[in-house]
């Protein structure tokens, strides 16, 4: 980085950097040059390299060498595109900062969900040289009639935190956006901007059209950084994942930081370990709370505050993984599981945003099993092994989406959407006959029944090509656009206690319409809800709150004078342990030598369960069973998470059904699977050896798969998240439905009977490659299936093992799957027997 | 699903089945009730440019056969609401009318109108009235406030939120305290309206109904403290 590269700079930008003390770094430059050479590039580099001035450079010295004699406005020229708004509004915001001091005279706009309609329309007219804005905007802008004039001036794209785009439905919605865009400026470039991941040649790829690959461009990585776990001094929990043992050290550590992020996996623990620490903030610490439930004018206010150097903590999820950069975070704690490599590299990223100067992190496991799993974790940051997740095809239901919004646009020739959709990257794969089906959904929903052709959204004329049919379709298209379904939420508003409905001291109950009118906290997902009734406590806010009653599309709370709310069943999060991590934690399991990096507590435990059981080994997958008090225990260490362990469950008690073994339920954590039941399994197993593989067998994917699938809860999940994005209904807007006349249906209701009469529609085989993915976790499941085969290796024993406690304590704490939903109504109705027996 | 696994409920001292298919049976006047078809409704969303798959009407129908193969009535009463518009009749396919047709074959049909269907449904058989009694029973679409003693009636789509210690679930229920009684929608499309709204309360001021839950192969009773809002 010496004065002679900087010197290759015009010397506006070379003085500038020169009055900064700055210096031009050798990434920065390469992306230059890549941009002069009019080729698209990658980059590569830990936060705080100076990412986005390197991004924006080449636009800078374009634009300001640009001689503006257009008379009609000089035109877009570079187009920024990130995964949050805020980050939009910050990046532009710290551009206009050069663009002023070198006197560059630039329009330097942004475009989000909030910017006015009138300046929305204004931009699309004389747009500013330089936008920045999120993947549903690009989408809008692109499915407008004026998309083709106004993208014919682009020239450049920059693509920001690219690594947390595509590998999402979000990233499927921008790759084909960037596809037509290819189209519309065939002389545009793309600069791609991405945190470390585990392959850059999937990003290489998916930045251009196929079959071609970005340029790649790596910074130095930046100082390895300062990575410790707790050795409590406390008693090591055997299960749970709330950390409340550690609160007095982690507290201690944030005391001796200037600032601190506390990252936690969900808003129940964030709520919780919030509440925690204020209780024992003698010194009156300012602790902030930062989670995507609450009102985001109160994020809005800690991320400020944070700005400015006022809070010396903030316990946050994972909504603050990506975002602006905090010059003053020096300490990073991960509260729990860290769950992936990449995930925990990105969290510590976050503190020290300076490239010299080594991050430092502190992980506090929650349990034992947690304590490999961060043992795990800090190795693999030590190496800087990476374990983001793998490319993904691109999802229908987004195509189907691009595709009403291309004949928004402008009439489309099939054959050559076909073709556009095919270079990028995630539809490369795409058969013709399912992009087809595809169209076919568009125009008339895709139905083997044709009745719905006069009721067509787009038609193809005589002319060969599709367009829309009316101006409602594109109205509405521009109503649902976007790929993020959000889980039902309810306002939480705050409301006066009803104190006087009391009855025999019982807790006051709502009984009828309450005052409304009281202060909005935030959001708070339906299906929790589901799970409280009317008076019971829960945390949100910091707050211990009592909920009186759901009206509409709000749940009305008080304050609750209680000290200890209801503990709310643990959602674990959205990300489940990755396989990488997975892999190493049992690595670490089966070698003794490994177990000496281990806190003391952690090695006796694994020491008892070798004497009175066994220690997994890495390739094989253990199976105990233990009678305990009048049922008998299978307990099964697949370490493959808790999606797959679920999936795992529900289909292994319907094949224990059918063998006769009786099983009453199971449960399921990250790193294991229980299930429970009348007969003896340990002695069967032992009769005939050959039925535990027959347990496990592979082909419980086949009909006991779709057998349960047809009624999975999940599956109903995944198909309406597929029916709002493909377009099938229309969003809800909370606060808007309940106006005039609600067009609704119940999307359950819709999935049952067409899972009946086509069961190979497109949506079904879009909800099902989802849930295949997601909730489901179907393809670990099978892999792990498959890597088991001929290694099950069954231990009976006499008493529960060290290594089952965990699991076992979680019975009762989480939710109990396996049971017949009919019989939740069987003992309602016993309870109105007794009732009116008494 | 087991159809005729219902169970006895006693309206205004008259003994009707509540059976676990969602229909109503009167067996001593052999009159199967059922309510809330909302036939078309798919196609009537495909008008406005929803395009939900068309098969509501084959999956409803299908459903209505099966329990009329099994109760043999000789007079089926539909409660109203059977066609979700007043064109749902007129865009009927070919052979969703003919389905109709041979359910009516050899027995009386009464159309009761609904607020969604006011009038005779489009070239299809059957007496149409708004009201009709049997007995100390008397049938409606739309349950009314005060006069409850003996009234059969829809419209309101009841469901019940069970909640216990196991979990929770949805389903549609007969809502029913002796004197009237509500049935569930009958229509593969129809929603629901939990039995904790308000429409209820203004039906059942004295004392709190029971919902006759439909489970998978019986009809659980359950009490109102079971039962919560959504």
């Amino acid at each position: 980085m010496s004065n002679a590269t900087t010197s290759s700079l015009p010397t506006r930008f070379a003085d500038w950097f020169a009055a900064r003390g700055w210096s031009v770094r050798d990434h920065q430059l390469a992306l230059l040059q890549h941009a002069e050479a009019g080729e698209n590039a990658l980059l590569i580099a830990p936060t705080g390299a100076g990412k986005t001035l390197a991004g924006f450079l080449p636009s800078l010295i374009e634009l300001s060498q640009k001689k503006t004699n257009a008379p009609e406005g000089p035109g877009l020229h570079t187009l920024y595109i990130s995964p949050l708004k805020a980050l939009a509004v910050d990046v532009a915001r710290n551009l206009e900062i050069p663009a002023a001091e070198m006197n560059l005279r630039l329009r330097i706009e942004t475009r989000t969900g909030d910017t006015s309609a009138s300046k929305r329309q204004r931009q699309r007219r004389d747009p500013p040289q330089i936008l920045l804005t999120t993947p549903e905007q690009l989408a809008l802008l692109l499915s407008s009639p004026d998309a083709a004039p106004l993208f014919a001036t682009l020239r450049r794209v920059v693509l920001d935190e690219l690594h947390a785009l595509v590998t999402s439905k979000r990233g499927d919605l921008l790759a084909l956006g960037l596809a037509h865009l290819r189209t519309l400026a065939p002389a545009m470039t793309i600069t791609g901007l991405s945190a470390t991941v585990r392959d850059p040649d999937e990003l290489r790829r998916w930045i251009v059209a196929h079959p071609g690959k970005a340029k790649l461009v790596m910074a130095p990585p930046g100082a390895p950084a300062d990575l410790a776990m707790l050795d409590t001094r406390e008693r090591l929990p055997w299960s749970g994942h709330g950390g409340a043992h550690a609160v007095r050290e982690v507290y201690e550590r944030i005391k001796s930081a200037t600032t601190t992020l506390i990252f936690v996996n969900t808003r129940a623990q964030a709520e919780a370990i919030f509440q925690q620490l204020w209780r024992i903030n003698d010194d009156n610490l300012a602790i902030a709370l930062h989670h995507g439930s609450l009102d985001a004018s109160q994020r809005r206010r800690v991320e400020e505050a944070m700005a400015q150097g006022k809070l010396q903590a903030v316990v946050c999820t994972s909504t603050l993984d990506l975002g602006i950069d905090w010059g003053a975070v020096d300490l990073v704690i991960n509260m729990g599981a860290p769950k992936g490599a990449s995930r925990l590299a990105q969290r510590i990223g976050r503190a020290n945003h300076r490239l010299d100067e080594p991050s430092r992190a502190l992980l506090v496991p929650s349990n034992r099993f947690e304590v490999l799993e961060c043992v795990a974790a800090i190795e693999a940051a030590r190496e800087g092994a990476q374990d983001t997740p793998p490319a993904r095809a691109g999802a229908l239901d987004v195509l189907c989406q691009h595709i009403l919004g291309m004949a928004g646009a402008a009439p489309f020739d099939a054959d050559s959407l076909y073709a556009e959709v095919r270079s990028a990257e995630p539809y490369v794969a795409l058969a013709r006959a399912t992009f087809d089906d595809a169209l076919s959904f568009v125009a008339t929903g895709g139905y083997a029944l044709k009745t719905y052709e006069r009721f067509a959204k787009i038609k193809r004329n005589n002319d060969g090509l599709w367009r829309v049919t009316n101006g409602k379709i594109a109205q509405s298209y521009r109503m649902n656009v976007g790929t993020i379904v959000e889980a039902d939420m309810l306002k939480v508003r705050l409301v006066q206690g009803r104190a006087a409905a009391k009855r025999d001291g019982a807790a006051p109950t709502y009984t009828g319409p309450l005052r409304r009118g009281g202060r909005v906290l935030g959001e708070i997902e339906e299906y929790f809800l589901e799970t409280l009734a009317p008076g019971d406590t829960f945390l949100f806010g910091g707050e211990i709150l009592k909920l009186q009653g759901i009206v509409e599309d709000e749940a009305l709370v008080s304050r609750a004078r209680s000290s200890e709310p209801k503990v709310p069943s643990y959602a674990g999060g959205k990300f489940p342990l990755s396989t990488y991590l997975a892999e190493r934690v049992r690595k670490i399991l089966s070698s003794r030598a490994a177990w000496t990096h281990l806190p003391e507590q952690v090695q006796d435990w694994l020491a008892l369960q070798s004497k009175r059981s066994r220690v997994p080994r890495a390739g094989e997958l253990l199976v105990e069973t233990f009678p305990r008090g009048e049922r008998h225990y299978m307990v099964a260490y697949p370490f493959e998470g808790r999606l797959a362990h679920q999936t795992l469950g529900m289909l292994l008690t319907r094949r224990m059904e059918r063998m006769g073994l009786k099983p009453l339920g199971f449960v399921a954590n990250e790193y294991a699977l229980a299930v429970w039941m009348l007969a003896d399994v340990g002695a069967r197993v032992q009769q005939h050896p050959s039925s535990l593989e027959d347990l496990f067998a592979q082909d419980m994917l086949g009909d006991d798969l779709e057998e349960w699938l047809r009624e999975s809860a999940l599956m109903k999940r995944s198909f309406r998240q597929c029916a709002v994005i493909s377009g099938l209904i229309e969003r809800r807007f909370p606060g808007k439905q309940k106006s005039g006349k609600q067009v609704t249906i119940s999307t359950d209701l819709v999935y049952n009977v067409l899972h009946r009469h086509q069961p190979d529609h497109i949506l079904l085989r879009a909800a099902r490659d989802d849930a295949a993915t997601g909730l489901l976790d179907l393809s670990r499941l099978a892999t792990m299936l498959a890597r088991v085969r001929g290694h099950i290796v069954h231990k009976p024993l006499e008493r529960v093992s060290p290594l089952a406690v965990p699991i076992l304590l979680e019975i009762g704490r989480e939710p109990v799957y396996g049971q017949a939903q009919d019989e939740i109504l069987a003992e309602a109705a016993a309870m109105l027997i007794e009732e009116a027996g008494a | 699903m087991i159809i005729g696994n219902g169970r006895e409920i006693v309206v205004a001292g008259q003994s009707c089945m509540a059976d676990t298919s969602g229909a109503l049976y009167l067996a001593g006047s052999r009159t199967l009730i059922v309510s809330d078809l909302h036939l078309e409704k798919g196609s009537s969303f495909a008008r406005r440019g929803m395009l939900i798959p068309p098969y509501d009407t084959v999956a409803t129908l299908m459903h209505l056969k099966r329990v009329i193969t099994h109760f043999e009535p000789t007079r089926v009463i539909a409660l109203g609401d059977s066609f979700h518009d007043r064109q749902a009749a007129e865009r009927l396919s070919e052979h969703n009318r003919e389905t109709i047709e041979e359910l009516q074959d050899k027995r009386e049909w009464i159309w009761v109108t609904g607020n969604h269907d006011p009038a005779a449904p489009y070239g299809l058989a059957g007496e149409v009235c708004d009201e009709i009694r049997i007995g100390a029973l008397v049938l409606r679409h739309e349950p009314q406030a005060g006069a409850s003693l003996g009234e059969i009636a829809g419209h309101l789509h009841p469901v019940a939120r069970v909640v216990t210690a196991r979990g929770s679930l949805r389903r549609r229920c007969f809502v029913s305290d002796g004197t009237r009684c509500i049935l569930p929608a009958f229509g593969a499309y129809a929603g629901g309206l939990n039995l904790r709204d308000e429409a209820f309360g203004a039906l059942f001021p004295d004392a709190p109904p029971t919902a006759h839950v439909l489970g998978r192969d019986r009809i659980y009773s359950v009490g109102q403290d079971s039962c919560f809002a959504d």
